[in-house]
């Protein structure tokens, strides 16, 4: 039978106020235990919530994005549920009046094409902390400075059809988040977190079948292969006579498995109803209006501009304008050089596979967005091959000088353009390979084009690769056919 | 005149004459509570050593020429509100030992104004209760009558003052916990309009219904404290930022035009016909003095005991919540697992009535059971608020009895709760609607109080004051004090 897959993605992203969402404490990562809770993240009795302005304006600023309804009020929830690291036996949450509405996010499929994925709604919402089950002897340790920071919790639409959908969507998120600086996007540190949403049915079934949610999964790589482990465990199950219940399911990446946590049985009834010690919050036109016109260029506006504007290709504009400090660099080294083609090779091509061997963020570049620019530009006048330029770059790499120019000047790298310098190159490979420039001349055209290569590798070597190859190529031509 | 039997007014000027300083008043004061309140049981700690200093500095500031009129001023403090290093156990086995690490705004505005702590009153369980018998530390006798209930929430700052322990306290009010244990032992209570004073730091009972105000002995003496506890307050989302009236300069104002309104539904069946009798008197007076009065009709007030025990009891599931033995308070002994540690540290810490309420709460709240009782009391709720402010359209003041019988005898009502929450009928739709109510006292019916509770519209706390002041001027229930104190 054939299978379709149906997701829905619950993104969790943490949003980078500098105080919690209810308290005025500190919400830095990886402080000591307990020394950012305050009374009321602390749950003390008698202690009050007071919402953070800027949390509202950042989840406003993601419905804005996305293209979302912001209804006039939105009202917080209490969550009730008892957990040690829930110091108030409840979560302050939003459920029937979420911030944001109805909105939807376009991402690029592998082929280059777009879909449309639909977001269900976005809701503010407070963290819980840390439980600490090691070093206690017997006992758990509770770290309280993680409870109270705020998140925004995105729900999708059941829209999504594959894993790599799934990540494709997670990684558009990411970049939105982080383009509108409301989100750090680290997932190592939990800054942005993924509930998958799971279920298959026979293709062409209208209903969806019975759907198992996978808990906190936090890498791309890991959304990807969590989804494919349980569709195939969802197929299987089906195929051999089961049934999939409804439950929900933690991966371990370890073993690369999902295995069941809670059934839907046991779930927690949260008793949800509006939290009396806050107020509805009113969103007023004024308000959205000051937000709108604060947001930047967001991604899908940038991939349209890299292409109208400079010409680039669907898949090379979507590349480029992924991340902000990636769309950033390229302008600067376009900026510099005045070849957006050209640009966009190199940074997507040499740098990239730099910062990847040494697993750098762009912000880390060891050779600046000027640098390159500088470089491109020796290129594009004919001063270096794009040969020679790959050493150029490792050398700026390397830090062997403070620009193109000076590496090109220091290691002797200039190309050779002198037609006469060059035929005379041309004339001592010739005579020095005299057999093969006579078995040339007898070939037939088809043999002769594979041999010319050879003719051409001889004298690139022979110049050390510092020659005109488009001279060399007209001259050797020239000579060759004379 | 024994120190012990002055108004804070009084107080206030006889420090300000060098009469007494307020060490000396402090002294004579803790002595008082030392060998009285063992009958009453109205103080759970008294803070002799905090008593003693802030008087000493009170006098200090009092020497380097301040003249505040609480400055030197003693009062204590119903149990819920948070004192710095001091037992805050809201009379629950499950705060043993919580001593709160900061103090509620209402205890930092009141010190800073210069009051004398003088300790932490008892009180219903969570304020849970018309009574205060469901204390983890004992039933507050009534001074009026020692075999019966001083009401509650809160007994313990009702009796204490009517004790003549303290001249004035704090108290709070969720469903009438200030105005009921007033009327039942002669004194002044207040609860302001919500919003009006800050809840920071008192530990919550029903969020959206409780509100701190004063217990004193007459409406004067309610303005002075609560012109020093009211005020926005940032640290509250509920607290509402609007400029305090002037309390005090309000009491003088004449009453001619004022128009009162007698709603029908609080002289209907359920209530003491002689209690009903010492309303229309007061009434009779307040004529006197040139208000107009008339019928009105509150249709809904039928449906606000219901609606209450359903709003409640839900918010006090969830605000309960944080008492689970975790973090501080009463944790049972050995417990094997986490569920054990919660199960036994909530069943051991809190008493029958706070479990009770929490057990209803969490029904009500719980999914198919929500729309038919939270959405629906919170529809009902809206109706009598709506009620209110039709009535107020018509009439500047609503008068009735504050509680439909007497204070009754300890124990009496243990097993029919039910008889207990219909106390509430006349004071808790003034919560519901969240407008300002008070109750003043209005004579006695075979020795012990009655009292009379006035409404007023959203933030008129200065006209209910005014009302109950101009009537204390012509006549003298509320200086009478019970026999032995």
């Amino acid at each position: 039978m054939q299978w379709e897959t149906v997701i829905g993605l619950e993104i969790h992203a943490q949003l980078s106020t500098q105080s919690k969402i209810f308290s005025a404490s500190a919400t830095t990562f990886g402080a000591e235990p307990n020394t950012q809770a305050s009374l009321v993240d602390l749950g003390m009795p008698g202690t009050l919530p007071v919402l953070n302005a800027e949390a509202v304006r950042m989840a406003v600023k993601f419905g804005l994005a996305i293209d979302a309804h912001i209804a006039p009020t939105n009202v917080f929830a209490r969550k009730n549920y008892f957990y040690p690291d829930l110091p108030k036996g409840y979560q302050t949450s939003q459920m029937d009046h979420p911030i944001v509405g109805k909105g939807h996010l376009d991402i690029t499929l592998e082929d280059g094409t777009t879909k449309r994925i639909g977001i269900t709604r976005a809701h503010l919402e407070e963290d819980a902390g840390k439980s600490l089950h090691e070093d206690f002897h017997g006992m758990s340790g509770i770290d309280l400075n993680r409870a109270g920071t705020p998140l925004l919790e995105i729900v999708s639409e059941p829209d999504i059809r594959s894993a790599k959908e799934a990540v494709a969507y997670v990684k558009a998120i990411h970049a939105l988040v982080r383009y509108l600086g409301i989100c750090d996007g680290n997932m190592a540190e939990g800054s942005l977190r993924c509930d998958c949403n799971v279920s298959v049915r026979p293709k062409g079934q209208a209903e969806f079948g019975t759907r198992a949610e996978i808990k906190n999964v936090n890498s791309f790589r890991f959304i990807e292969k969590a989804i494919n482990h349980e569709v195939q465990r969802q197929i299987e199950l089906i195929e051999d006579g089961g049934t999939v219940v409804q439950e929900t399911r933690l991966y371990d990446p370890n073993k690369d498995q999902t295995r069941s946590m809670r059934s839907k049985e046991e779930a927690n009834d949260y008793r949800y109803f509006p939290c009396p010690d806050l107020l509805p919050v009113v969103i007023e036109q004024c308000f959205l209006d000051e937000v709108r016109a604060s947001l930047p260029e967001l991604p899908v506006q940038k991939r349209e501009r890299f292409e109208t504007q400079f010409g680039l290709s669907a898949y090379d504009a979507t590349v480029l304008a992924a991340s902000r400090e990636m769309a950033d660099y390229f302008e600067a080294v376009n900026g510099v050089c005045g070849d957006a083609k050209l640009a966009a090779n190199w940074v997507m091509g040499e740098l990239s596979s730099l910062l990847n061997k040494d697993n750098l963020d762009i912000e880390q570049s060891p050779v600046s967005a000027e640098q390159l620019g500088g470089m491109i530009l020796r290129i594009k006048d004919n001063t270096i091959s794009g040969k020679i330029a790959k050493m150029v770059f490792e050398a700026l790499a390397a830090g062997e000088g403070a620009t193109a120019d000076e590496v090109i000047e220091k290691k002797g790298l200039k190309q050779v353009t002198d037609s006469g310098a060059i035929e005379a190159m041309l004339d001592e490979v010739l005579a020095a390979n005299a057999e093969q420039v006579e078995q040339y001349r007898a070939s037939d055209e088809a043999k002769r084009g594979k041999m010319f290569g050879f003719f051409v590798g001889q004298a690139m070597k022979a110049s050390k690769g510092k020659a005109n190859p488009g001279q060399v190529n007209e001259l050797l031509k020239k000579k060759l056919e004379s | 005149m024994s120190m012990h039997e002055l108004t804070l007014r009084q107080i206030a000027s006889g420090l300000a004459n060098k009469d007494f300083s307020a060490t000396e008043l402090t002294q004579s004061l803790l002595a008082r509570i030392q060998t009285v309140d063992p009958q009453l049981n109205s103080f759970i700690t008294v803070t002799e050593e905090l008593a003693l200093s802030q008087a000493k500095s009170a006098d200090e500031r009092r020497a380097a020429g301040e003249n505040g009129a609480l400055l030197g001023a003693p009062i204590a403090h119903k149990d819920l509100f948070c004192t710095q290093n001091v037992l805050t156990s809201c009379a629950s086995k499950i705060l043993s030992g919580f001593k709160a690490p900061y103090n509620a705004t209402v205890v930092e505005k009141l010190a800073s104004a210069g009051t004398v702590t003088l300790g932490k009153l008892n009180m219903d369980e969570f304020a849970m209760g018309s009574a205060n018998e469901s204390s983890h530390y004992g039933a507050v006798k009534n001074p009026w009558d020692l075999t019966r209930v001083p009401g509650g929430s809160s007994g313990g700052s009702a009796a204490a003052v009517a004790a003549r322990l303290i001249p004035a306290a704090t108290g709070t009010d969720t469903g009438g916990s200030i105005r009921q244990p007033a009327a039942l032992t002669n004194l002044t209570g207040l609860k302001p309009t919500y919003g009006r004073v800050s809840r920071w730091g008192m530990i919550a009972y029903a969020s959206s219904l409780d509100q701190g105000g004063p217990l004193a002995r007459n409406a004067e003496d309610c303005a002075l404290l609560l012109q020093a506890m009211a005020g926005f307050d940032p640290k509250d989302s509920t607290s509402v930022d609007q400029p305090l009236d002037d309390y005090l300069a309000a009491l003088d104002k004449p009453l001619a035009g004022l128009r009162i309104g007698l709603p029908k539904e609080y002289f209907g069946a359920g209530l003491d016909a002689r209690i009903g009798e010492k309303v229309l008197a007061v009434v009779e007076e307040l004529k006197k003095l040139g208000a107009t009065v008339k019928e009105i009709s509150l249709p809904n007030m039928q449906h606000a005991i219901p609606a209450y025990y359903v709003i409640a009891p839900a918010e006090a599931s969830s605000n309960l919540s944080r008492f689970d033995g975790v973090r501080f308070g009463y944790r049972c002994e050995n417990p094997v697992n986490l569920e054990d540690l919660y199960k036994r540290s909530r069943g051991e810490g809190f008493g029958a009535e706070v479990k009770r309420r929490i057990m209803v709460g969490t029904y009500a709240l719980s999914a198919g059971y929500y729309d038919a009782y939270y959405i629906k009391a919170q529809q009902i709720r809206r109706l009598i608020k709506n009620d209110f402010v039709a009535a107020f359209n018509e009439v500047d003041l609503i008068i009735g009895p504050t509680t439909p019988n007497l204070a009754w005898k300890l124990g009496e009502k243990n097993a029919d709760p039910v008889s207990a929450y219909l106390e509430d009928i006349y004071t808790i739709t003034a919560n519901l609607a969240g407008i300002p109510g008070l109750s003043m006292p209005a004579g006695f019916v075979d020795g012990l109080p009655v009292g009379v509770q006035l409404l007023a519209p959203y933030f008129q706390e200065g006209r209910l004051l005014n009302v109950a002041h101009q009537y204390q001027q012509v006549t003298d229930w509320h200086t009478q004090a019970p026999t032995g104190f």
